[in-house]
């Protein structure tokens, strides 16, 4: 693997009084509500490492309240990480002074949120063209990159309207626009489409696809919603108050979730869909019948279903010429029925 | 707010707590009542009107001291005079202009017609062509009505303390807005001024600035500046943090996000608050002219004094007018600042319009700078003559006429309430009253506030007007019980009724622009120069205000609990006395708070027309130079009466959210 494009180490992010003082001492491994009561300290970012490789979709999921936002915030330090690091492109992000981090906010990174953050008060052009204008671009300029960004997120012709005469989806079509207008090399989007009902959500979701596959950048994507997180990330990241409890592509969450809280989110996702054969397979007993049709490890159940149930027999499943195991009926049907693993 | 999110009562707490605090008001007042009766003459610690304690003879001689270091002490010299001349020369700079000219010039620099035409122009500019019809409607009006240049000296000095007022409120509001910390400490300082009767501030600011136009403009920033300052504070706090933050995320400065985020979406609310500066500013500038500031103020201050009713309704009617003007002009201005932008779309021939116009305004400007008939306002004000005397025959009429239904409204009123709570608090003895304010404080606020109610009461021992105090609490009481039970009762006929709402509220906004002064006059003609008179221009000034707190408290009962209400077959009257009026309390709790400080703001004014009490002697301090002694301390016991009424009622009014476990 290349550089990562991001990487963060020892993350913390603790609200309240003396805050410093709190990391790495028993306090700190305290229940919420009891720190809460003792300290008046909320700890909204616990420990948090990954790394994010160049062009990866990097979901972070969680419940309201896990710090999935406060996460996204201080890697963009619109929240002041209590302590850790923090590196962008090769770049100490916690180093940067107040003007550095301006700069890198003008260039580098940019974020769309849950809730648009249009101004009002500005045509949509205007919006997109913001970060160009308080960087001094010149007028003729900036609206010619905004036109670019408008075309490219399917806004033709809505450049003079005002943010509320749009609709929510097309609203967050600007606020993908105006972050993209600055052709930034990291996207963060703090649950982008949560405020949409799940037709228009759904369009957004492809719209993301595709402009990931046009642009090729890095992403990083705040949601709850498992479905969402599947779809779109290379990998997941579940928190749980504040903490990491497992990163991994969505066949692993599902496949292999790290504990009972992930489990509990996963358990009603339609495994099928995820789980490759490569996790149902299992060792060919002594005298099973070896003369079923031959399937790779990386199908998905969903999709081996009808072949598997019509064979008849076990079904071979292999990866350059060596047997890793064997799939029957009711293997495919325990997936899919939702019973056992 | 952690700690106070845990520390919130269970609801089982709460009930006992209130029950409690019922009981033990009963308690304390039957035990006042009981004792009041025993003792009742002792104590009272009543004073000659023409008496003098030490504490009045030592602020006399204060007031003589400050005279005497007018010209010698540094103090004056370089700050107190220099702002004086500062101010001064603003206000005879825009006189000169509009108002009386100078000694050069005898008739102002721009005359009648060309102020018409200038507000039409501005009123144009700011919101429409109706209002701009209307407001030179008005300006003409005032002309005819005789009262031109008066008119013109109270819109001068209402602009030189609007200019200064927002010069000072609106950066100051922005930093409050910014910064929570710089807010929190201007809030106490910002809930004094307002919570001061206005009347109270007037003489100690002479003791500095001498009576005129400079003592006038300063009272009237004193007023004017807390709603600048406050609105425009809420104006930045109301811009959605997700624009900020939005913003900042892409590189914004702070200064840049204040430019051309902030302010550009809190302009409309900032409009708002320059509507209630003008407002506010042009209700202190007519009560200045107690304190000899220029203008219709001063008209009705003397025909009210001399009770002329007629000229003190055609000078009343010129304040209204000026007040409807000023304020529907920049209502519509606020209005058009619109929070949707996409109608803010100017005509293609808005910009030959304002041309054509502009030329006009100019040509009027250039006629009234030459042309007498142009300058001054012709005719002799027959139409104010023809006003005065109208009012003087209608209320002739219906004293005449109705003598015995205004006989018996004040004397039902009078015998009914007043005489009983007065002589109940005048003749009582100061410490059993003074106790009983105290446990008032203990109930309602535990010790802390028992302590601020012992504080109370000690400062107005001290003042030595005691028995003065309680005639103006008593007046102060009874005109907040009719209040209140208006505020109720029309508050929640409208509270529930869109259409009546819909009828009334604009009454009541209006009510709420006229300056206070302005009440007093129709009242001084029904009912002459009595106490009464005062308490019911006290209640129509502060109804407004108990009324639509009440209807908003009504209103805001989420609709949740109404239906559900309803749905347990809830008749109309068991809704109101069940459901809405229990559920409005706090509501409840702030309209009989504003009402009591609207209510004691107006009764002192009412000493003008023989209300008695402290607001006379206030007056008695303006005229009488040997009694200004006792005029400033009978400031400062209205003061602490506003002081005390205040704090006791907010605690009445927080009550639901402060009680907790610990101290229940």
């Amino acid at each position: 693997m290349s550089a990562p494009m991001i990487s963060v180490r020892h993350l913390w992010k603790v609200f309240g009084p003396n805050a410093e003082k709190i990391i790495g001492t028993p306090t700190a491994d305290l229940s919420r509500s009891q720190l809460r009561a003792q300290t008046g300290n909320t700890i909204a970012v616990r420990d948090v490492s990954f790394d994010v490789a160049p062009g990866e979709v990097f979901v972070v999921m969680g419940l309201s309240g896990s710090g999935k936002s406060t996460l996204v915030r201080c890697m963009t330090r619109l929240i002041e990480p209590t302590q850790g690091e923090l590196e962008l492109a090769g770049e100490d992000i916690l180093k940067a002074d107040a003007k550095r981090l301006r700069e890198l906010r003008r260039s580098s990174f940019s974020m769309v949120f849950q809730h648009f953050g249009l101004l009002p008060h500005r045509k949509v052009i205007d919006n997109i063209a913001y970060s160009l204008e308080i960087n001094g671009v010149d007028k003729a300029t900036r609206h010619k990159r905004a036109n670019e960004v408008i075309e490219l997120v399917g806004l033709h012709g809505y450049g003079n309207a005002y943010p509320e005469q749009l609709s929510g989806g097309m609203q967050q079509r600007v606020g993908l626009a105006r972050a993209l207008a600055v052709d930034p090399k990291v996207l963060f989007l703090d649950e982008p489409f949560s405020a949409l009902d799940p037709l228009i959500r759904r369009d957004m979701q492809a719209e993301v696809i595709r402009l990931h596959h046009e642009l090729g950048k890095t992403l990083v994507f705040i949601t709850h919603d498992l479905a969402e997180a599947v779809k779109l990330g290379d990998r997941i990241a579940i928190m749980k108050d504040g903490a990491i409890v497992q990163i991994g592509t969505p066949e692993e969450l599902v496949a292999a979730p790290a504990d009972e809280y992930v489990e509990n989110f996963v358990r009603d996702f339609p495994k099928s869909h995820v789980l490759t054969l490569r996790w149902i397979a299992r060792l060919a007993k002594d005298d099973e019948d070896l003369s079923g049709p031959v399937l790779p490890p990386t199908i998905s159940v969903r999709d081996a279903s009808r072949q598997v149930l019509e064979a008849g027999r076990p079904v071979r499943v292999m990866e350059d010429g060596k047997l890793l195991g064997v799939v029957d009926s009711n293997g495919i049907l325990s997936v899919i029925a939702g019973i056992g693993s | 707010m952690a700690t106070q999110l845990l520390s919130r009562p269970t609801p089982k707490v709460l009930v006992e707590s209130k029950s409690y605090v019922a009981r033990n008001v009963s308690a304390l007042m039957a035990a006042f009542v009981a004792f009041a009766l025993i003792f009742r003459g002792q104590a009272t610690l009543h004073l000659d009107r023409s008496s003098l304690t030490p504490l009045h003879d030592w602020l006399n001689n204060l007031g003589d001291w400050i005279d005497r270091s007018r010209n010698s002490n540094p103090f004056f010299t370089y700050v107190v005079n220099e702002i004086r001349a500062f101010i001064n020369g603003l206000v005879s700079m825009l006189r000169d202009g509009i108002s009386v000219g100078s000694s050069f010039r005898p008739v102002p620099q721009v005359g009648w017609l060309g102020i018409v035409a200038i507000i039409g122009l501005v009123v144009y500019l700011i919101s429409s062509i109706r209002v701009a019809l209307l407001a030179m409607t008005g300006f003409v009006f005032l002309g005819l009505l005789g009262l031109w240049t008066e008119s013109m000296d109270t819109l001068a000095l209402t602009l030189a303390a609007v200019v200064l007022s927002l010069i000072i409120g609106i950066p100051l509001g922005i930093c409050a807005g910014l910064f929570p910390k710089f807010e929190k400490m201007l809030t106490p300082i910002l809930d004094f001024a307002q919570v001061m009767p206005t009347f109270v501030y007037l003489t100690p600011v002479t003791l500095f600035f001498l009576i005129g136009p400079a003592s006038a403009t300063i009272v009237t920033l004193i007023y004017a500046i807390p709603p600048a300052l406050r609105i425009t504070a809420v104006a930045i706090k109301e811009v959605p943090w997700s624009s900020v933050e939005a913003a900042t995320s892409m590189g914004s400065t702070r200064m840049q996000a204040l430019r051309k985020v902030q302010l550009p979406q809190a302009k409309r609310t900032i409009v708002v608050g320059i509507n209630q500066t003008i407002t506010a500013a042009l209700a202190m500038v007519t009560i200045a002219a107690l304190i000899d500031a220029p203008g219709l103020g001063k008209v009705v201050v003397r025909a009210l004094t001399s009770l002329d009713v007629g000229r003190s309704f055609q000078a009343g009617l010129a304040i209204v007018i000026l007040a409807v003007v000023l304020d529907r002009s920049t209502t519509a201005a606020a209005a058009k600042v619109s929070s949707d932008p996409t109608i803010d779309r100017p005509s293609k021939y808005r910009r030959p319009t304002l041309i054509g116009v502009g030329v006009i305004t100019l040509l009027l400007v250039y006629l009234s700078r030459t042309y007498v008939w142009a300058s001054t306002f012709p005719g002799t004000g027959a139409l104010g003559r023809m006003v005065a005397s109208s009012a003087d025959n209608i209320t002739d009429w219906i004293q005449l006429h109705f003598v015995t239904v205004t006989n018996g409204i004040t004397d039902t009123v009078s015998y009914g309430l007043i005489n009983p709570m007065q002589s109940l608090l005048v003749e009582s003895p100061w410490f059993v009253t003074g106790s009983m304010l105290i446990g008032l404080g203990v109930i309602f606020g535990g010790i802390r506030l028992g302590l601020v109610s012992a504080l109370c009461v000690l400062a107005l021992f001290g003042t030595g007007l005691w028995s003065d105090a309680m005639i103006t609490l008593a007046s102060t009481l009874v005109a907040a019980v009719i209040t209140v039970v208006l505020g109720i009762v029309v508050g929640v006929w409208i509270g529930r009724n869109r259409r009546a709402d819909r009828w009334i509220r604009p009454l009541l906004d209006a009510g709420q622009v006229l300056p206070a002064f302005v009440y007093l006059v129709p009242f001084l003609g029904l009912f002459g120069p009595t106490r009464f008179t005062a308490i019911m221009a006290a209640v129509v000034y502060a109804a407004p205000a108990s009324i639509k707190l009440m209807a908003d408290g009504i209103r805001g009962v989420p609709a949740t609990i109404t239906e559900a209400a309803t749905a347990a077959g809830s008749s109309p009257w068991q809704m109101i006395v069940k459901v809405q009026l229990p559920t409005a309390r706090r509501a409840l709790a702030l309209a009989t708070n504003q009402g009591l400080i609207y209510v004691l703001a107006m009764i002192v004014v009412g000493g003008l027309v023989g209300a008695g009490g402290l607001g006379y002697l206030v007056v008695a301090g303006f005229s009488q130079e040997n009694l200004k002694g006792k005029g400033l301390a009978a400031g400062l016991a209205i003061v602490i009466l506003g002081i005390l009424i205040d704090r006791l009622t907010q605690a009445v009014a927080n009550k639901r959210d402060s009680v907790s476990p610990a101290r229940a």
